[in-house]
């Protein structure tokens, strides 16, 4: 059989992912950690009484923490396998894919293993990351000066 | 290539399972099962090696044998460079053979055995492969911990090990005759599409076989693949019908059959070198023992890519071994 007429074959038989409802979960996931973001920088701004506007970090890193925490804890990539890019896109899958990757390479050395491959996966978002704020951050200081 | 045995019988099994298998229907047919994924080692690693000796342990306990009695020891699993065949192999001290064909590897082994205990080389020989499912997931997908959504054609590495022991003795079930497959590729890149992949080389190997020994598909009461998940199943079925105008009837996958598809969330079925062996060794030899099936064409079908050439985006080869299985009368 030929390489088209099989590729075909098996496109007739692949089962279509759900992505309306895919999209519709990641949206209402990712829209509801952005309602936890807002209420955690109100907590701090509460408790330790500083300015709204300076809680930022405080409430980044306390996402982070918790998506550290529950995927030490297993059970953060079964919520992550369900809530999809609704909390792989937020901060929490940052800290998700690096904590993973902690986890699994640790008993191979701390430098061999664990920090060698802490960046895996979080390593392109970084990269490109850096890359692409470079590109836009130039593009923005030619077009409107800063 | 294939070729008639006659004085080969593979005389005992042995099976050890992990959580997700034990969960599934077929539990009460493996010897061990497990609870955790450790085993009480320090790694996955180390773990799956464990695998293979539970299983080597149990089919020595069964004969009443100790590993000085066998011959040889041929082991095969997914890791690189064969790292749990290899601590198995170093603990258990008996002449060793290493092989990999990816899932392929249980009926390679079967056949490199039969070969031999045939040629009268050697008396007897355990043949065994393992996998683990996170050793597998660490390897060739993400980390274990790691959540990322996967697309419905996945397959679920088994964690698991089955070894079998071969001799001229006239008991258990009968080797009968065995084709060798040849690699087949289709143009399929997907890594996430093993059933795919696999189900031209599975086509091939079982047209050779009926070719080449002048049967027909009615001729056995199964004919078992392992392992192409639910959708390769599909895929097999009509492939087989337009390539090469055969209907596959008495037709199962051993994918299918070791979780419950419904109710287990493992995708497209089970996967790795251990499921096709632990549903044959465990489940298809006590429906042979009862003679409720007397004639067996195991199809045992691997994906032959690495993460090196998916990253490369090259298309997947893949292998597939029959071995033909009888009740001894």
């Amino acid at each position: 059989m030929e390489k088209n007429k099989y590729n075909y074959l098996v496109n007739k038989y692949t089962p279509k992912e759900n992505r309306l409802t895919n999209g519709v979960i990641s949206f209402l996931i990712g829209g509801s950690m952005g309602v936890v973001g807002e209420l955690l920088r109100r907590l701090w701004s509460n408790i330790l009484d500083i300015p709204l506007k300076d809680t930022g970090t405080y409430m980044i890193i306390t996402l982070i923490f918790i998506g550290c925490l529950f995927t030490a804890l297993g059970f953060f990539d079964n919520i992550v396998n369900f809530a999809k890019a609704g909390l792989i896109v937020p901060i929490t899958g940052f800290a998700h894919s690096m904590q993973s990757a902690a986890l699994e390479y640790r008993n191979e050395g701390l430098v061999t293993g664990l920090g060698a491959n802490i960046f895996k996966l979080s390593g392109t978002v970084i990269l490109y990351g850096v890359v692409s704020a470079y590109v836009f951050g130039l593009i923005r200081l030619l077009l409107f000066g800063g | 290539m294939t070729f008639k045995y006659k004085n080969v019988y593979i005389n005992e099994t042995g099976t050890v399972v992990g959580p997700y298998e034990k969960e599934g229907p077929l539990v009460n047919y493996f010897d061990k099962s497990y609870n955790d994924f450790y085993f009480n080692k320090k790694t996955f690693e180390q773990a799956e090696s464990k695998l293979i000796e539970d299983s080597v342990d149990i089919v020595l306990d069964k004969l009443d044998k100790t590993r000085f009695d066998i011959d040889l020891f041929i082991s095969g699993d997914l890791l690189n460079q064969l790292m749990s065949s290899n601590y198995a192999a170093s603990t258990l001290g008996i002449p060793y053979f290493g092989i990999y064909n990816a899932c392929a590897s249980s009926v390679e082994g079967l056949i490199l055995a039969s070969n031999m205990v045939e040629a009268g080389q050697i008396k007897n020989c355990i043949c065994s492969v393992s996998s683990h499912n996170n050793t597998a997931e660490k390897q060739f997908r993400y980390p274990v911990e790691y959540g990322g959504p996967k697309p419905k054609t996945t397959t679920f590495t088994t964690t698991g090990s089955a070894s079998a022991y071969l001799s001229y003795n006239k008991e258990g079930i009968k080797v009968e005759s065995a084709t060798i497959g040849v690699v087949k590729d289709l143009g399929i890149k997907d890594a996430y599409q093993m059933g795919a992949v696999m189900a031209p080389a599975a086509a091939y190997t079982i047209y050779k076989h009926l070719k080449d020994t002048k049967r027909e598909v009615s001729y056995y009461d199964l004919i078992l693949t392992g392992d192409l998940g639910s959708i390769g199943k599909k895929i097999l079925t009509e492939y087989m019908q337009t390539e090469y105008n055969i209907e596959l009837k008495n037709y199962d996958d051993t994918a299918t059959m070791i979780y419950d598809l419904e109710n287990q969330d493992v995708y497209s079925g089970g996967s790795g070198p251990a499921c096709a062996p632990l549903v044959t060794y465990g489940y298809i030899f006590s429906l042979m023992k009862k003679k409720k099936l007397k004639r067996v064409l195991l199809v045992a079908t691997g994906s032959l890519h690495s993460v090196s050439s998916v990253n490369q985006k090259l298309t997947i080869p893949s292998i597939a071994h029959a071995i033909s299985l009888e009740v001894v009368e």
